[in-house]
């Protein structure tokens, strides 16, 4: 009810819009420190966009209903999505500061990005997906190119640019399609005009196609995956892993809702895609990774394998499913964190890690970082008894649900495959002789500190009381 | 009965052990305050399983100091843990060889006594936890559990190759239980329950039946290990450190048997009945095969590492015949094998601390120099070949009393390969204890020291109480074994 207009200020996207406004005016004004200002604003507002998120049980944003939706799964994923770039903010602070990188623009483009996100997943209409697709890609280009400097950043950004155009490209012809056959942009005018027939027309499935083939590449699904690992190896370390945590979420929120809320009905067509996508990712993701020497290269190859697991709920396209994703997201997100927190914390000979080789010796120099690195490995790999057995666990159970017996074989085949590699840090840190030691340092802020051992804490100790947030995604409606 | 939580304390107390060590910090001084530390705990645990047992009811067939918690909301997964006569040696067995590793590690661990000892003692909760859960999830968790410890033990503590052996043994295994998962979350989903205890008398379909099997089977097979999926113990067994043979041979072989009791027998029977001539016939290849192989060995480790093949053959021979004497027989060797092994392992680590190879050739006469030491040996030697007194023979005996109502071509391969294990066994004995010495480097080598002695002789003297009083052990498990011979057979008359 928009019966007071100051009201409109609680409304989240707004009041995200409109503080990241103010915070890039403050960012202007400010002489000094203004990177690091700016950031604690950021973090700031983020927060308070939670709060907002959290308690906005009536949207008023419903009030644009053609336009925007709002369901549990959606406050959900918005959460989450919040969460990543508040946690990805912090870390990377001392990174920037580290590199002497200070825009003060930075975590200005992280707050328009996630205001993207917020409004991708919310989105439930053709165009204001496209426009929030486009908010969110945008700032990430530029986020990717930021060191201007540096070849391999601007070389990363203008990869992602011209792919993600691409892809934009395509994924707008598909709505074209969409729009031409049905005659509406709404998600539920377009599920309602399909409820009238059986099939789909060849107009439709190409559009699908096309809208497939665009979503594919925003949530970085073999074959449309190419970009992810330069882009990845190329920007600076605290943006690749903003790229890893955070907009993975939006995208597999909205590739969620696109295929179960206007094309619930034609499950046949789209889910023939979503499976040899997800097989694909799996696959791809475990044997590619085994040979990268780069970690960031590695874990992008790792984020692309996880993909294709989640993608598993999808082709499961039931309430488990959504459970299992909306599991199966919490802890990518979560380990993704703990994973670059110590990624943004730890220098080789006064130069940020790369290489994975580095981390030799480091179970000695540093036992309690190798050993934190060694759980969230385990955990990516889905080991017992981590948090990310649980996210492997409900989407297979997902899929058994759908009698998908060969996908979840091959799931589970992928998985040991993909151990080989998670393994191979383990050993690098444990198992490998060390001539030199002690040029591993690791020096970690006191705010990162507070996320790490948090996120380890969620590794480690979900096990001891998973039904805090199994009762949450269960309750979850699309 | 007892009123608190006793087996939850059991399987938990290494764990806050590990914890407390965590937080001791390591130097040159402080590293054997953690193994004390890890030995009293282990202890402690040893001592707290032996009144699981005293206080054990023999009349009941089910599950005994039950514990049961809701864990998931959303499902029906409990933590639900208790001992039936299965599980109650099974953990015994767990206990009582981890202080013995501990031990055996005593001195000859240098380098970073603390991960080891953490490893140890996780280790052990995972293992009891395992034998001790009733839910399936929780079973699983803690069976996949397992391999992390062991593969850290294996990678950093192993020889030369451990690298190669870790990733060998961690991926091998690990393709075998995530099998196990799917099947899981199969008979999850057609029953709605995870109780193992419910499970055992509430039959699937027959193809879903079959499908389950050998989902099961892959991952029990892997672990006991059958032939021809064996190939990753050889390797595992000669890089792992003594204490890491130990436990392997000791107990983690054991987890694939006691898979195949419960979760075949129990929940499968049509399916195993179909599926017994597959059985046998890798049995009898591997008992054959891999005595064969044995014969063959330069390395003691290697040889000892086959010899565990060929008999846990023997244990799968006893399982699927379903029947009283063949269980019972396959329970037997399975303890036995967990105490003889273990020691024979401890006994090569013993010369292995000492000349730091483990080339049967180097050795020859040792009887001259350490005499205390070829007795212990021959005690051991004697026990895994199965001669009349030692635990060995029990289990084979029942084994192949029990095969007898099978099939008498199982009994005629079971029996050449017992003749084959007497073979390699003593010819290995020969080798190492008899004659004069020839190496001058052995001119000076130590009998076995006090600390040895304490290892050792434990293992020696439950060896020879399991051979005279076989009922001690039998007893217990007898009706928890007949529950599933009648479930089985009940369902197989239908």
């Amino acid at each position: 009810m928009l019966n007071n207009i100051y009201n409109i200020f609680f409304i989240p996207e707004i009041f995200l819009a409109c503080s990241s406004f103010v915070c890039l005016l403050f960012g202007l004004f400010l002489k000094k420190n203004a990177f690091r200002q700016t950031s604690n604003l950021a973090v700031f507002i983020l927060l308070l966009t939670i709060l907002l998120v959290y308690y906005d049980s009536e949207s008023n944003f419903a009030n644009y209903k053609s336009l925007f939706s709002h369901s549990s799964f959606i406050n959900f994923f918005k959460i989450l999505a919040l969460l990543g770039s508040i946690a990805s903010i912090i870390i990377s602070k001392d990174y920037f500061l580290g590199i002497k990188l200070k825009n003060f623009e930075i975590p200005i483009l992280f707050l328009f990005s996630t205001l993207g996100m917020m409004l991708m997943i919310a989105s439930n209409n053709l165009m204001s997906m496209y426009l929030a697709i486009e908010l969110q890609s945008l700032s990430l280009y530029v986020a990717a190119a930021i060191k201007r400097d540096s070849i391999s950043s601007a070389e990363s950004g203008v990869k992602y640019f011209i792919l993600g155009a691409l892809s934009s490209g395509i994924l707008l012809y598909g709505f074209s399609l969409i729009y031409g056959f049905t005659g509406s942009m709404n998600f539920e005018d377009i599920s309602f005009y399909l409820s009238k027939y059986d099939n789909l027309n060849l107009g439709l499935i190409f559009g699908l196609v096309f809208v497939m083939v665009g979503l594919a590449f925003k949530v970085s699904a073999v074959p449309f995956h190419m970009w992810t690992p330069d882009v990845y190896e190329g920007a600076p370390n605290s943006i690749t892993g903003f790229f890893a945590i955070v907009p993975k979420i939006a995208a597999v929120a909205l590739i969620y809702r696109f295929c179960l809320v206007p094309f619930e009905n034609f499950y046949l067509e789209w889910s023939q895609i979503i499976l040899f996508l997800s097989i694909a990712s799996m696959f791809l993701g475990a044997i590619a990774a085994i040979a990268q020497s780069n970690i960031k290269r590695l874990l992008a190859y790792s984020s692309i394998g996880h993909i294709g697991y989640i993608l598993i709920g999808l082709v499961a396209a039931n309430d488990d499913g959504i459970k299992a994703a909306s599991i199966y997201m919490f802890s990518y997100m979560i380990m993704n964190v703990a994973i670059f927190t110590i990624l943004l914390s730890l220098k080789v000979k006064n130069e940020y890690l790369i290489n994975i080789s580095d981390l030799k010796g480091l179970s000695k120099s540093n036992p309690i970082v190798s050993l934190s690195i060694s759980i969230i490995m385990l955990s990516m790999a889905g080991i017992p008894p981590f948090i990310g057995f649980f996210g492997k666990f409900y989407v297979f159970i997902a899929a058994i649900e759908q009698e998908l017996y060969v996908l979840s074989v091959l799931g589970v085949l992928a998985s040991v495959i993909s151990a080989f590699y998670y393994l191979r840090i383990i050993k690098i840190m444990y198992f490998d002789e060390s001539k030199s030691e002690g040029i591993i340092n690791f020096q970690i802020s006191f705010q990162s500190k507070i996320i790490l051992s948090l996120s380890l804490f969620l590794i480690i100790c979900f096990i001891f009381y998973p039904s805090l947030l199994i009762n949450i995604s269960a309750s979850l409606t699309i | 009965m007892i009123d608190w939580p006793l087996v939850s304390v059991i399987i938990f107390l290494p764990l806050i052990g590990a914890l407390i060590i965590l937080f001791i910090k390591e130097d040159e001084l402080t590293s054997i305050n953690i193994k004390w530390a890890a030995l009293l705990t282990t202890l402690g645990t040893f001592i707290l399983s032996l009144i699981l047992w005293l206080q054990f009811d023999y009349s009941n067939p089910s599950y005994q100091y039950e514990e049961k918690f809701r864990w998931f909301d959303d499902f029906n997964f409990f933590y639900h843990v208790g001992v039936d006569g299965i599980s109650l040696f099974m953990i015994l067995l767990s206990t009582f060889l981890t202080p013995l590793c501990i031990l055996a590690s005593w001195n000859n661990i240098k380098k970073r006594v603390k991960e080891y000892m953490l490893s140890f003692l996780f280790l052990e909760t995972v293992m009891i936890g395992m034998f001790a859960s009733i839910d399936i999830l929780l079973f699983y968790i803690f069976f996949e559990a397992v391999l992390i410890p062991m593969y850290l033990i294996i990678g950093i503590w192993g020889g030369n190759r451990r690298i190669y052996a870790s990733f060998k043994f961690f991926l091998y295994t690990l393709l075998g239980s995530v099998l196990m998962l799917i099947a899981i979350i199969v008979m999850y989903r057609n029953t709605n329950s995870m109780s193992i205890d419910f499970l055992q008398g509430n039959y699937f379909s027959y193809n879903t039946q079959l499908f389950l099997w050998l989902a099961f089977f892959a991952s029990f097979a892997v672990k006991i290990p059958m032939w021809p999926f064996h190939t990753w113990l050889p390797d595992a067994h000669v890089e792992a450190p003594t204490a890491g043979s130990v436990i392997l041979a000791g107990v983690l072989l054991k987890m694939g048997g006691y898979g195949f009791i419960r979760f075949s027998l129990g929940m499968l029977p049509e399916a195993t009945e179909f599926f017994i001539p597959l059985i046998m016939t890798l049995s009898i290849v591997a008992i054959v095969y891999t005595s064969l192989v044995a014969l063959a060995q330069t390395d003691i480790k290697k040889l000892i590492a086959y010899s565990s093949v060929a008999h846990m053959g023997i244990v799968t021979i006893g399982i699927f015949l379903v029947n009283q004497q063949g269980l019972e027989g396959a329970m037997m060797q399975m303890i036995s094998h967990g105490l003889v092994s273990a020691a024979l392992f401890l006994c090569v680590g013993v010369i292995y601390d000492r000349m730091h190879t483990r080339e049967i050739e180097f050795y020859g006469g040792l009887v001259q120099r350490m005499p205390l030491y070829a007795t212990v040996f021959m005690i051991f030697m004697l026990g895994s070949v199965g001669l009349p007194g030692t635990s060995g023979f029990i289990g084979e005996f029942l084994v192949i009393v029990g095969a007898f109502k099978f099939s008498s071509y199982v009994v005629i391969g079971a029996a050449f390969g017992i003749i084959l294990s007497a073979v390699y066994m003593l010819y290995l004995y020969k080798r190492i204890i008899f004659g004069t010495i020839t190496n001058n480097k052995l001119a000076d080598i130590l009998d076995i020291n006090t600390r040895e002695k304490i290892i050792l002789i434990p293992l020696a003297i439950s060896v020879i109480l399991l051979g005279i009083f076989p009922n001690l052990f039998l007893d217990p498990m007898r009706l928890s074994l007949e529950l599933i011979i009648t479930n089985y057979e009940i369902a197989n008359a239908k």
